[in-house]
């Protein structure tokens, strides 16, 4: 599944905050969304994959601010389009046109005063200004019928519907323009683990049929293992793996990797030992020395309290298409 | 539209209770209205005089109490309140009548006027918080904390007092025959302006401040971002999300200060000696007017109701989230 790339994060770092008290929440991160693809993005909270997501759509609220790095988008026929630098009316009109977000907390995501058509219907005004008014309520029935809501709810307000309904609302919306890229920042965390389940496998079949690439956010690694083509895992603001999905719950090279895998029970396959991760995640305010896990990591050794290993392809694996940031295994070209 | 009914019952039986309050009060009180009136005619007033006094206030000794509590209600639906001390014998709801619609027409327009302004203000202030709009805030606060007398006085010795360009008291020209005719409705604007302004500058801070804080409270919220990550413009958000949502609060502290109208607004009336309900609340008490400040508490208290009545109306319009399913 690794086509051409449609939004490449190069060098990203989000503060919040300015000058020294600030706390860099996201450090020096790369990463590539490929077309077609689910990216799982997965971590502890606090380990900056929302802050990450908002940082490269420029959706922080202050005082979070991108203090360094690029986000390239590429419409696949034309130039590729450098999102910090947009000015702020080609920002908009770039916005959810070409990247839409479904975002954590179905319950907080919709106008409790607006119907569900009013905010359907909006986006798509805002962004196709010559469409009529019928044809804007046409797409929002189109729009529903997709998710499996039936039309007759377009009247009504958010507070009448379930939270999955709700979920199922913001997916449909997230596709209003049909974007390239669908960000989905814990998009079923509130929600119980049998609508989970309906969610993603309505988003998988959306998916299939339309063909978006998907940038998925979750804590719950669980989750990407079956439904993400690549995972990375994040920890203390870095990107410390970055493999394909089944490649990294086989053989998990980072220790926090490992850490995280065995903190769920697999429901197929071998017994696995459930070991979970000692300690807690750090603090932002008083990163570690050198590699931020050293001191929750079984494995650590001189070079990990002193250095901050590299993202790199690691020793002997070259091909495999993947990277990973730990001393145990890029030892001989990172020390050099 | 049950829940119409339950709130419309609701505001019945508390009128109730208020009109029934109303009328045990100046029993309660020592010393009756005619004990008072007995004493300012200095004894010149015969027994049976005294005695049909009574009657005519209601306080007929022979009669149960019961049977005056039915009495009073018999006049209170027919629009009677009884008769004046002070303009005796011109009945309370004629006095009533003469004041009301000044204190409704200078009070009730600087109200609704302070509203929209302070609100609208409160929205720019709230929205671009962080930038030069925030130099409102210091301003606005001052504002508020200054009592509106205070800054009337001050007013009429700047603007009215010595050949100043405004009256420093009444409604209108004592040369001018009240009726609507462009001379005596200049004269009454002129009149007005000096206390409206004074009212506008004090109370609109309040609006400003209640409605710039909510507007920073509903900006955190998920749907402002997901307004802007939309890519809806600056003016939709703002209008259509923050300050749609910003509003609830403020338009139901709008609907109460309403209620307030008829007798919030005391102090101003008296400095300016405007002939509204407060200026004649403030003297009934110093002439102990029992049957007048009984009808102008009725008033007050009425006009309070009618006003949660129409806070909740409004609040059934404007939050789909009140609405309850047929």
């Amino acid at each position: 599944m690794s086509g051409e790339p449609v939004l490449d994060i190069r060098g990203l770092s989000v503060d919040y905050g300015l000058g020294d008290a600030a706390v860099h929440a996201v450090r020096d991160v790369s990463l590539t969304l490929h077309r077609g693809e689910v990216l799982g993005l997965a971590g502890e909270s606090g380990s900056g994959k929302s802050t990450l997501a908002y940082g490269m759509l420029r959706l922080l609220p202050p005082p979070g601010v991108v203090r360094s790095g690029q986000v390239f988008y590429h419409p696949g026929d034309d130039e590729p389009v450098e999102l910090m630098s947009l000015s702020a009316k080609r920002l908009r009109r770039f916005r959810w046109a070409e990247v839409a977000i479904v975002f954590q907390g179905a319950m907080n995501s919709l106008n409790p005063v607006h119907t569900v058509a009013t905010q359907l219907t909006d986006v798509i005004a805002a962004h196709e200004p010559r469409t009529t008014p019928a044809a804007r309520r046409a797409r929002a029935v189109e729009l529903l019928t997709l998710v499996g809501i039936n039309a007759d709810r377009l009247g009504s307000f958010p507070h009448q519907l379930s939270g999955g309904m709700r979920q199922r609302v913001m997916i449909a919306m997230a596709l209003a323009l049909e974007p390239r890229v669908v960000v989905m920042d814990e998009p079923t965390t509130a929600l119980d683990v049998v609508m989970q389940r309906q969610i993603l496998a309505k988003l998988v079949e959306l998916r299939e049929r339309i063909g978006f690439s998907v940038l998925f956010i979750t804590h719950d690694l669980s989750l990407l293992v079956e439904f993400s083509d690549r995972i990375a895992i994040m920890y203390g603001g870095r990107i410390v793996e970055d493999a394909p999905a089944g490649q990294l719950y086989r053989d998990s090279l980072h220790p926090y990797s490992d850490g995280l895998l065995h903190s769920f029970p697999a429901l197929r396959g071998p017994r696995r030992e459930l070991t979970g991760i000692p300690g807690s995640p750090p603090d932002l305010r008083a990163m570690p020395s050198g590699c931020a896990f050293h001191p929750r990591c079984p494995k650590a050794f001189d070079p990990c309290a002193e250095r901050t290993p590299t993202l790199l392809a690691p020793d002997g694996r070259e091909d495999q298409n993947r990277t990973v940031a730990c001393w145990l295994h890029t030892a001989d070209r990172a020390m050099t | 539209m049950s829940y119409l009914l339950r709130r419309i019952g609701f505001y019945a039986f508390t009128a109730w209770a208020a009109i029934t309050i109303n009328f045990f009060l100046p029993r309660a009180i020592p010393g009756d209205p005619v004990q008072s009136l007995i004493a300012r005619a200095q004894g010149q007033l015969s027994t049976d005089a005294i005695q049909s006094l009574y009657i005519l206030f209601g306080l007929d000794d022979e009669q149960s109490l019961v049977s005056q509590y039915f009495e009073y209600w018999g006049q209170l639906l027919s629009g009677d309140l009884g008769l004046s001390f002070t303009f005796f014998p011109s009945p309370v709801s004629d006095v009533i009548a003469d004041s009301l619609p000044w204190t409704l027409a200078l009070v009730g327009f600087t109200t609704v006027i302070s509203f929209l302004l302070g609100t609208a203000l409160g929205v720019v202030a709230g929205w671009w918080r962080g930038t030069w709009a925030d130099l409102l805030m210091p301003v606005t606060t001052f504002l508020s904390s200054i009592p509106y007398f205070w800054l009337g006085l001050i007013a009429i010795t700047l603007f009215a007092d010595q050949g100043g360009a405004f009256p420093s008291s009444g409604g209108y020209d004592p040369g001018v025959v009240p009726g609507w005719d462009l001379d005596f409705i200049g004269s009454a604007i002129h009149h007005s302006l000096l206390p409206a302004i004074t009212i506008l500058i004090t109370s609109m801070s309040g609006w400003v401040l209640s409605m710039r804080n909510m507007m920073l409270t509903v900006a955190a919220e998920d749907y402002i971002t997901v307004a802007h990550a939309k890519g809806l413009s600056q003016r939709r958000v703002m209008v259509s999300y923050a300050a749609r949502n910003a509003l609830l609060p403020n338009v139901s502290a709008f609907a109460l200060s309403l209620g307030l109208i008829v007798g919030g607004t005391l102090l101003v009336e008296i400095v300016f000696s405007y002939p509204g309900i407060g200026f004649q609340l403030f003297s009934a008490v110093g002439a102990k007017d029992y049957p007048l400040i009984q009808g102008i508490f009725l008033i007050i208290t009425l006009s309070v109701l009618v006003a949660n009545l129409v806070a909740d109306l409004v609040y059934l319009l404007l939050d789909p989230r009140t609405r309850k399913e047929g």
